[in-house]
């Protein structure tokens, strides 16, 4: 439908449509941040023996995050005197444009789907690579040590983890013989990626983790060593560009995670009068619930087990994985 | 050529793992500690001074306030210090009171301890669990003395209330359970990779650095001296149980950590026996109603989750001590921190100093 109108002569009605469409992204991705932390603050919730958010909205805390963010929206918005004032304010905008640019090429279902490009694998990489410099810019321009310490971390880290991230992905495309994301869900049709690429599967969890900054891999802002990391000089609604980038791109990993490993909307045998829509949350949902279950249970590792982690263990298996697919691809076309 | 640059990084007095209001100033290189200058005082109250113008019944609230997290061996080591120097004989019951709260803190202490070096450690669950059975402690504390943290519970020569009805039944109920949660608290922690790696080989001393230092409690038991008061020393009624001193060979924080956690289970020992030779009769000794202790001095040590806790009373036979001393184990403990964190990861402060066990007000008197 999306594609169709990309490629229908220009005209203000599609322009229109199109816009709606996005505007309802917009409001689905905002809709997820407001209840996948509200969700995410229940489970962890449910997992320490507390009942979580339970005032706002009805005993579920439904409203519970739309008033934490209106309340970080009115705080008051300071600046360190000392800051690097331009990069300060940029910061938070470079953290967090890219985090809905990669929602562009994502598929939800196959109708609904905004850019459909050729190398929508290589492009979410890339553009998720940018929010590195966010945190960077961040840590430096804020002028405290402990961002600084911060910032660093966040950059050695999303280096190093980023590398494993796309060579346990090689496999995938090995066997789809295509970086594009709907030829990669639509060769999932029989068996799920998961099955046939469980090491890749588990390099990829790992490193998505590490990318998105969470338990056990949260070191750029470690609450109980850098207070806070890079952002421990933000406040107000600069603060709130980081914490929902950090959840828009959880929202885009989990989406990732799906459509990669999971078949995205596919449904399992015989259960396909299900809609696509509901197949694609249910398991976008079980990801997610994974990434919260993965934060409650274990502990940080440290900054220099995380980078040996990373080089010496992630990033050979991950190439052993691709020799590994291709050799097995060999001896299958053989037959 | 690139030229690197010390950064000096103030951590604390605001800082969340430092237990409280401990600072510390250290020079880094990259993430490595050049120097490390901890600085206390912060949270002193002056007890000891305070003492010299109050009655011995009325110091007992102010040691409550010393080490927070287990008043009740303070308590103790005071009473037991001026029943010392007045050689009152202590009724049996009051004994066994005293001893099953004291292992209840003990117990109540470690819990706090465990939950918050994970938490320190980055992992959030298991300090809410910690929570969970330390309020169940904290709770049958309450019922015994009335308070939940600052306890007031000891007096000179027995204790102030006697064990409400059922209050013995719940204790052995409590010991079972507490088992049952401590084998989940392995299963999720002590096993895990991350936590192991962490911990183990981070912060070691040897044995005689330790004995240098001055350290005491599971930080001396982590290098293999099997050095506990309640054994070596016994005091109170502590010779009328079977219990074990768990020591470590290794002296790094993941030995501290084993030495705790297996102390837990022996306080359960102690706390199943204590229940069931616990006798009837009076809870408080003859005492006279204003105490004036004899003329002189005299020094008691006891053991704490912490350490050695002393207690020193200079007498001038007035109601008022002359000169009233707390060795405060968390004080001496603390020591050592300098010298540990030389040349380690910044990431490691927080391991090691977690790893000495503090409790600020105890380190600042």
């Amino acid at each position: 439908m999306i594609k169709d109108l990309l490629h229908s002569a220009p005209s203000l009605l599609n322009f229109g449509i199109y816009f709606g469409l996005a505007v309802l992204l917009l409001f689905v991705v905002l809709g997820f941040v407001t209840y996948g932390i509200l969700s995410e603050r229940k489970i962890m919730g449910f997992m320490q023996l507390r009942i979580g958010p339970n005032q706002i909205g009805g005993k579920w805390g439904l409203l519970q995050t739309v008033a934490d963010v209106l309340k970080l929206l009115i705080k008051e918005d300071t600046i360190p005197k000392k800051a690097d004032r331009p990069l300060y304010i940029l910061a938070p905008v470079i953290a967090f444009a890219p985090a809905f640019m990669v929602l562009a090429t994502l598929p939800f279902t196959d109708a609904f789907q905004f850019a459909d490009i050729g190398v929508g694998l290589l492009y979410y990489v890339a553009i998720s690579g940018i929010s590195t410099i966010g945190i960077v810019t961040a840590g430096w321009a804020s002028n405290n040590k402990y961002s600084l310490i911060g910032g660093m971390r966040a950059a050695a880290q999303m280096i190093s983890y980023e590398i494993p991230l796309v060579m346990s992905l090689v496999g995938i495309v090995l066997l789809t013989g295509s970086l594009n994301l709907n030829d990669i869900v639509a060769a999932q049709e029989k068996v799920w990626f998961i099955f046939l690429q469980p090491i890749a599967f588990i390099i990829f969890m790992i490193a998505s983790v590490a990318e998105l900054n969470r338990v056990p891999f949260d070191l750029p802002e470690a609450e109980s060593e850098l207070v806070a990391g890079y952002h421990v000089e933000y406040s107000g609604f600069r603060w709130a560009f980081f914490m929902l980038s950090e959840y828009v791109y959880m929202f885009a990993m989990a989406t990732l995670t799906t459509v990669l490993f999971l078949g995205g909307w596919n449904s399992i045998p015989f259960l396909d009068f299900i809609p696509q829509a509901i197949w694609f949350g249910l398991k976008f949902s079980a990801v997610f619930y994974i990434l919260v279950w993965i934060r409650v249970t274990f502990p940080r590792l440290r900054a220099d087990q995380l980078m040996e982690f990373g080089w010496k263990v992630l990033l050979p298996v991950a190439l052993a994985n691709i020799f590994l697919t291709a050799i097995i691809k060999e001896i299958v076309n053989l037959f | 050529m690139l030229r690197t640059e010390e950064m000096l990084l103030n951590v604390g007095p605001q800082h969340p793992s430092t237990h409280g209001v401990f600072r510390l100033v250290i020079k880094i290189d990259g993430e490595i500690i050049k120097e490390a200058t901890p600085v206390i005082g912060y949270l002193h109250r002056g007890t000891e001074k305070l003492a010299e113008n109050l009655q011995y019944t009325q110091i007992i609230p102010y040691t409550d306030r010393l080490d927070y997290l287990a008043a009740m061996t303070n308590n103790y080591v005071l009473c037991h210090a001026v029943e010392t120097m007045m050689a009152i004989e202590v009724p049996d019951r009051a004994e066994y009171l005293r001893v099953i709260a004291m292992e209840l803190g003990r117990v109540a202490s470690h819990l706090v301890w465990w939950g918050t070096y994970l938490l320190d450690i980055g992992a959030t669950s298991p300090f809410l669990y910690a929570f969970r059975e330390r309020e169940m402690i904290v709770n049958l504390l309450t019922e015994l003395s009335g308070a939940r943290l600052t306890f007031n519970y000891m007096r000179v020569g027995g204790v102030k209330w006697d064990a409400p009805e059922g209050w013995i039944e719940k204790v052995a109920e409590f010991v079972p359970y507490m088992r049952e949660q401590l084998a989940g608290y392995h299963e999720l922690v002590t096993g895990n990779e991350i936590f192991v790696n962490r911990v183990k080989g981070v912060g070691i001393y040897t044995k005689e650095e330790a004995l240098q230092y001055s350290l005491s409690g599971a930080n001396l038991r982590c290098t293999g001296v099997k050095w506990d008061l309640r054994k070596n020393e016994p005091y109170s009624i502590y010779d009328r149980f079977t219990f074990d001193v768990p020591t470590r060979e290794e002296g790094d924080a993941f030995s501290r950590y084993h030495c705790r956690m297996e102390e837990i289970e022996e306080s359960l020992k102690i706390l199943e026996q204590a229940v069931v030779q616990f006798p009837e009769g009076p809870i408080l000794a003859k005492v006279p109603k204003i105490i004036k202790v004899p003329k002189g001095e005299a020094f008691v040590r006891i053991e704490s989750p912490r350490g050695e806790i002393g207690c020193y009373i200079a007498s001038e036979g007035k109601k008022e001590p002359y000169r009233l001393k707390f060795r405060r184990p968390s004080f001496y403990n603390l020591q050592i921190l300098p010298k540990l964190l030389e040349g380690e990861n910044m990431a490691n402060l927080i391991t090691i100093l977690g790893a000495i066990d503090i409790v600020l007000g105890e380190v600042d008197g």
